[in-house]
């Protein structure tokens, strides 16, 4: 078994692309899940609308890379207006059954035959990135540094979207920091325990819910952002439920309500996800494993990583970064 | 105990505030919706239905400024339907109400509570997953760090905050909560909730305070203190409308009660006397209850009660109950509860 190879990817993946846009997509869905108790199950949308808005803009609209950016930005706070406005005044489970099917009309918009000339259907958009590498300060070439004998380093374009996507979620986390120590993350924090008594406290709840669901959605949608750039693509389908679910795991995985909890819980995940499937790879490969072949080990990882999920909850529910007397209180109530 | 203390440090500002208020109600007649000198808050015909039951039909009702005004009346009163009305948690299908003379029909509640007009909550809503201090420091009004913009900039808010802080830790101080200022309020006791409760109400800075049930769920120890506090709020100069199961209490503290019934207000008057007024007994009990009875009717209850006695000493000394047995109307009627 090639062990270099294992250990290499796995350290490359807890800094990886996916890595930075689960993040950046669960730092995102923390101020709205987290901290406020929104049951957002539309994050991908977000995403979705950040990425279409870039791509479609760019390579459609033959318009400059930065006004692709502001495209996307404004989609995604119109996205979060239109959901918010019908469903913040009715109960929480309104929200989780509007949004996650607001964000399945988003995708199916994405991917309709009708609109192929400008979303492209469901191969996507592509060749919108060049914008955004024309600023690539890294002269072409390997960076990184050898680990002893194990080799861990990026491209210069991968490299780029790294630190990007790096200085983001520094900045996102940094934002989430001071807003959650401030009055207005208290209000939050207290929406998400009971709305009528912060009524009856003489805070406006539908605003903060909206101002919050804004806050997460355009964090979110510079995830959207760094998929399209990172691959130089965007499909239709990478926005679909299941990646608002894994970033769920990811945030509950690294703690929710805590500000590097969603940074923590994305590096794990992608972490156990690469060393499972290499190992089991490598392992199948070298006729280790005789009950698999290499086309199921692809299933097989998600089946473990769920396992280890599992384990994880029922064994430390608050999460990595979790406060165990929380989730006491939890129980009681 | 609490009444010793509040009396050593507010001098005789209490018997002149009780005195006042009760002054006021001295000469008013007992009726329904009788005007008050100085009314805080005035209702006319607010009504609430939900399909064809008609939960509130107020036609008229004013609160005396300064008092400690009761609300009282049998299960499925409407009392707490009309509390929501009036504070913005529900909405009333017709009626006008004013506030210290502002209309108020329609206003939404955080609008409410910035008026002035705070409530509180039967099952006490203690933001179980902020600390202590943290649900204090909520309840207070205009805060700079409360806008988006600011609260990223904390040198915005802090002497704000340390303000904030300091007049919240007084309050805890006050309600003795002050050891518990760091813990998670979710990890509080029922009646410790109620306390919290009520001092971050104080927080809003309200001048008529709405307590729905404050001593429901509340052991007795704490029942002394907690009727301490709402004798402090009309020494403090805020006007209390409660609403309460716990005829004692109502007796103990409150200067006027308002009773209503099947969703309407039926009697008014001071609470040394409500519970003999006729209106009252017959809406507790039910009407003709003690209408005369004939003397064939008398003779059966008189037979039917013998008969319920012996069958009562046959089974007394006959068999010994199973032990399961004997608590179990007990909890059936806690249940009722």
């Amino acid at each position: 078994m090639d062990w270099i190879t294992i250990i290499s990817t796995t350290i490359k993946a807890a800094v990886g692309v996916e890595t930075v846009l689960y993040a950046i997509g669960a730092i995102g869905l923390n101020v709205h899940f987290g901290y406020t108790g929104l049951l957002n199950f539309g994050q991908a949308a977000f995403m979705g609308v950040a990425g279409y808005g870039l791509a479609v803009t760019v390579t459609v609209m033959g318009l400059p890379f930065w006004v692709g950016i502001f495209v996307g930005l404004v989609a995604a706070v119109i996205l979060a207006i239109l959901l918010g406005i019908p469903t913040l005044k009715l109960r929480a489970d309104y929200l989780a059954i509007v949004t996650i099917a607001a964000a399945e009309i988003v995708r199916l918009i994405f991917r309709s035959v009708q609109f192929k000339s400008v979303f492209g259907g469901s191969d996507g958009q592509r060749g919108f990135s060049d914008g955004f590498y024309a600023l690539n300060p890294y002269p072409e070439g390997e960076y990184g540094f050898n680990l002893g004998p194990v080799p861990l380093l990026f491209g210069h374009r991968t490299m780029w979207v790294l630190t990007v996507g790096w200085i983001l979620i520094a900045l996102f986390s940094f934002v989430v920091y001071l807003l959650m120590k401030s009055p207005w993350g208290r209000v939050l924090k207290a929406i998400r325990e009971d709305e009528d008594a912060v009524r009856s406290l003489g805070k406006s709840v539908f605003s903060y819910k909206m101002q919050a669901l804004v806050l997460g959605g355009v964090i979110g949608c510079f995830g959207g952002f760094i998929y399209g750039l990172g691959y130089a693509s965007v499909q239709p389908d990478v926005f679909g439920t299941e990646t608002t679910f894994y970033m769920y795991t990811m945030l509950i995985l690294g703690g929710a309500a805590r500000v590097l909890g969603p940074v923590l819980g994305s590096m794990i995940f992608w972490v156990l996800l690469v060393l499972f499937y290499n190992v089991m790879t490598e392992a199948v490969g070298a006729g280790l494993i005789t009950f698999l072949d290499t086309n199921q080990v692809g299933a097989m990882r998600w089946i473990l990583v769920g396992l280890g999920l599992i384990l994880l909850l029922i064994f430390r529910p608050q999460g990595i970064l979790g406060d165990k007397r929380e989730i006491a209180i939890d129980a009681r109530r | 105990m609490h009444d010793a203390e509040t009396t050593a440090t507010t001098g005789g500002g209490i018997a002149d505030r009780k005195a006042a208020a009760l002054n006021a109600f001295k000469d008013l007649a007992r009726d329904p919706g009788v005007p008050k000198p100085d009314p805080i808050l005035v209702v006319d015909n607010v009504v609430r239905r939900f399909g064809g039951l008609t939960a509130v039909e107020v036609n008229h009702v004013e609160v005396q400024r300064g008092s400690i005004t009761a609300l009282i009346g049998p299960n499925g009163a409407g009392k707490t339907t009309f509390f929501n009305q009036l504070t913005g948690f529900d909405t009333a299908d017709s009626g006008t109400w004013t506030f210290n003379g502002r209309p108020m029909n329609g206003v939404p509640a955080h609008k409410v509570a910035r008026a002035g007009m705070v409530r509180t909550f039967q099952l006490t809503k203690a933001l179980s997953r902020l600390t202590v201090l943290e649900n204090m420091r909520l309840g207070a009004q205009q805060q700079k760090g409360e806008n988006f913009w600011r609260a990223l900039i904390p040198s915005f808010w802090r002497d704000q905050e340390e303000e904030i802080t300091q007049r919240a830790e007084e309050l805890l101080v006050r309600f003795k909560l002050d050891a518990k200022r760091d813990d998670f309020a979710g990890s509080l006791s029922g009646g410790q909730r109620k306390l919290l409760e009520m001092a971050r109400a104080l927080m809003v800075g309200p001048e008529l305070v709405m307590l729905d049930e404050p001593m429901a769920g509340v052991n007795p120890a704490l029942t002394q203190s907690l009727l301490g506090h709402v004798k402090d709020l009309r020494e403090q100069g805020m006007t209390v409308l409660f609403v309460e199961h716990d005829m004692d209490m109502v007796r103990d503290i409150s200067d006027w009660v308002i009773v209503m019934a099947q969703g309407a207000v039926i009697a008014e008057g001071p609470p040394s006397t409500i519970m003999s007024d006729e209106r009252v007994i017959d809406a507790y009990l039910g009407a003709h209850h003690d209408a005369p009875l004939s003397e064939s009717e008398l003779e059966a209850q008189l037979q039917e009660a013998e008969a319920a006695l012996e069958a009562e000493i046959h089974e007394t000394e006959g068999t010994t109950p199973a032990p399961g047995s004997a608590p179990e109307p007990e909890t059936a009627e806690e249940r009722q509860k």
